[in-house]
């Protein structure tokens, strides 16, 4: 029999733009946290943890709740993009974003605090907008602990199970990524896929965990 | 010109007691040095002209630039104060090269002019050769000259220089002073360096502001607090190394003397105008303005003091001998050999090394 390769393919597309999305998201919160005192700080780190601590199926039925087509996001979303968000592979993309980004901002965050203070405080009083000071200074010198929390979140979001099921369904040839395709599989007895995609993952996550570490580690 | 008055208050905490700065002063064009212990609340003092810290109350002017106002709410950020900061380990950027951490300060100039100025501070401070290294490629002095050239190439209208000097060796810190004093003779703003080392002032300040505990305690050219020390704290900051409580047994304006009752003894010190027969004050003599005297013969000259000696330790420009009772002196290496087998110790007090200040009980 031929392995459909498409929850595969699906998948990487899925965890890239979700990476992408997170890392865009996570490190601009975690540059107001590591960065500013104000009141709330800790509950939006808090909320940005929720995702860490509650059950998948948790967090999709929230997702449900707040895209679906009877929410007003829901509804703004079909009224732009013409069709709803929800059972779409990009509602799984949403999913694996919001499955990533607890540790993508924990891991950036302290990246971007071991920078130290002096570079910053240097920055400010040579001119530099926080905007500048953030591209010129923080983030370079945070590079490597940054490019491993965005592998290891690309990882997470390749793993994300029941938040994607949830939000987009399981329909072979459009939302159904690896993930769950396994389950799929080992549900309706298909061994062989199962084995293949399984190892094909595994591996894949083995790559991740040693590239992430090897850049972490590495000095500059 | 620079016009501060800052009060910033911090609650006990546990790994330490509450502290609170209260700090007015104002400096003009040449060095004034922030002098004081540690803790005292220098480089504090730095930040909240600089911006990176918050007073609770006061005014910060910098020429006609109204920095920080509590009452005004006025709190301008650190990249809108026109301070030029030197930090302690110099913060160069080290992903940087040495140019382009020039051009990263340059940047509000457009492109022709922030080349010339990178160029032209290269050259005043002898960097050309280096501009292409990163931080950790350059040598000690070429770093420090960096982060001053750093600082300055903004043309900012004062230089702040926290502890410059800490943790240099000896040729680096020449090199250090020398450029320094390049700087204040080529630009005319306020200079203030954060310093807890006396030489340092000495070698650069005009004027030196004495921190202590969070508050200005004195103010004035460096020899003239040596010289009169505000109170026993100043001159116990400043180094002096023999001071003891006294009284005033008797004051002679017309012979210009006076005599003062030590707990086992009395000296003949020079008038003090000012000073009231009885009054307790402290004696301030630095440990090399005491001198040995021949035990026998003149044994009956003024103000000389047989002492007995604990110990004698040599030092980089003499010996320095200590005596019973906390009297410390500093002689050269030959006067040491001249007097060492003698068979009992003298210390003459020269009546005009005497310096006094009041204690506080009496000044009130």
């Amino acid at each position: 029999m031929t392995i459909d390769w498409f929850p595969l393919w699906l998948s990487l597309r899925v965890a890239s733009l979700a990476t992408l999305i997170s890392l865009a998201a996570g490190l601009w919160i975690a540059w107001v946290l590591a960065n500013y005192h104000f009141r709330g700080k800790e509950l939006l780190d808090a909320v940005v943890t929720l995702p860490l601590v509650l059950p998948p199926t948790v967090l999709g039925y929230y997702l449900l709740v707040v895209l679906g087509r009877m929410s007003p996001l829901g509804r703004l979303y079909e009224s732009v993009v013409g069709q709803p968000l929800v059972f779409t592979w990009q509602a799984a993309v949403v999913a694996s974003t919001v499955h990533a980004l607890p540790l993508l901002v924990k891991m950036a965050r302290a990246a971007l605090e071991s920078v130290p203070h002096s570079y910053e405080k240097a920055a400010r009083n040579l001119g530099a907008s926080e905007w500048r000071v953030f591209w010129r200074v923080s983030l370079p010198l945070a590079r490597r602990a940054v490019g491993a929390a965005a592998v290891l979140a690309f990882a997470r979001s390749l793993g994300d199970f029941g938040a994607t099921l949830m939000v987009a369904g399981n329909i072979p040839g459009r939302t159904q990524t690896a993930a769950v395709a396994i389950y799929d599989a080992v549900e309706s007895g298909n061994t062989l896929v199962a084995r293949v995609l399984v190892l094909i993952i595994s591996a894949l996550g083995i790559a991740v965990a040693y590239f992430a570490n090897r850049l972490e580690h590495r000095k500059a | 010109m620079i016009e501060a008055r800052i009060a910033k208050r911090f609650p006990p905490r546990e790994e330490s007691g509450a502290f609170s700065l209260e700090m007015e002063f104002q400096a003009g064009a040449g060095v004034t040095a922030l002098f004081g212990p540690s803790g005292a609340g220098k480089t504090l003092t730095l930040d909240c002209i600089a911006g990176f810290a918050t007073p609770d109350e006061g005014r910060i002017l910098l020429d006609d630039a109204l920095l920080f106002d509590a009452k005004a709410k006025v709190n301008l950020p650190p990249r809108r104060r026109d301070c030029g900061y030197v930090f302690q380990n110099y913060a160069l950027f080290p992903h940087m090269t040495l140019r382009e951490n020039l051009l990263f300060a340059a940047e509000r100039w457009p492109r022709l002019e922030r080349h010339r100025r990178v160029k032209e501070m290269l050259e005043r401070f002898h960097l050309g050769e280096a501009a292409g290294r990163r931080p950790h490629e350059l040598s000690g002095g070429q770093q420090q000259r960096c982060s001053i050239a750093r600082a300055l190439i903004r043309a900012p209208r004062l230089l702040l220089l926290d502890e410059p000097a800490r943790g240099l060796d000896a040729p680096l810190r020449a090199g250090l002073y020398a450029v320094l004093r390049q700087v204040r003779a080529e630009f005319e703003i306020p200079i203030l360096l954060v310093t807890h080392d006396l030489e340092e002032c000495f070698e650069l300040a005009d004027r030196m502001l004495v921190v202590r505990g969070g508050r200005l305690v004195q103010s004035g050219p460096p020899r003239k607090v040596l010289d009169e020390p505000a109170g026993v704290e100043v001159a116990r900051l400043l180094g002096i190394a023999n001071i003891f409580a006294a009284e005033i047994a008797a004051l002679d304006p017309g012979r210009n003397t006076s005599r003062l009752r030590l707990e086992n003894g009395e000296l003949c010190g020079p008038y003090l105008p000012g000073h009231l027969r009885g009054d307790r004050v402290w004696l301030c003599v630095r440990a090399r303005e005491l001198r040995l005297a021949a035990p026998n013969g003149s044994r009956s000259g003024p103000n000389q003091v047989p002492v007995r000696l604990e110990r004698a330790a040599e030092r980089p420009h003499g010996m320095r001998l200590e005596f019973a009772g906390g009297i410390a002196v500093e002689v050269s290496r030959e006067e040491y050999e001249a007097h060492k087998d003698n068979k009992e110790w003298v210390v003459e007090f020269p009546p005009d090394a005497l310096r006094v200040v009041k204690s506080r009980e009496t000044s009130g």
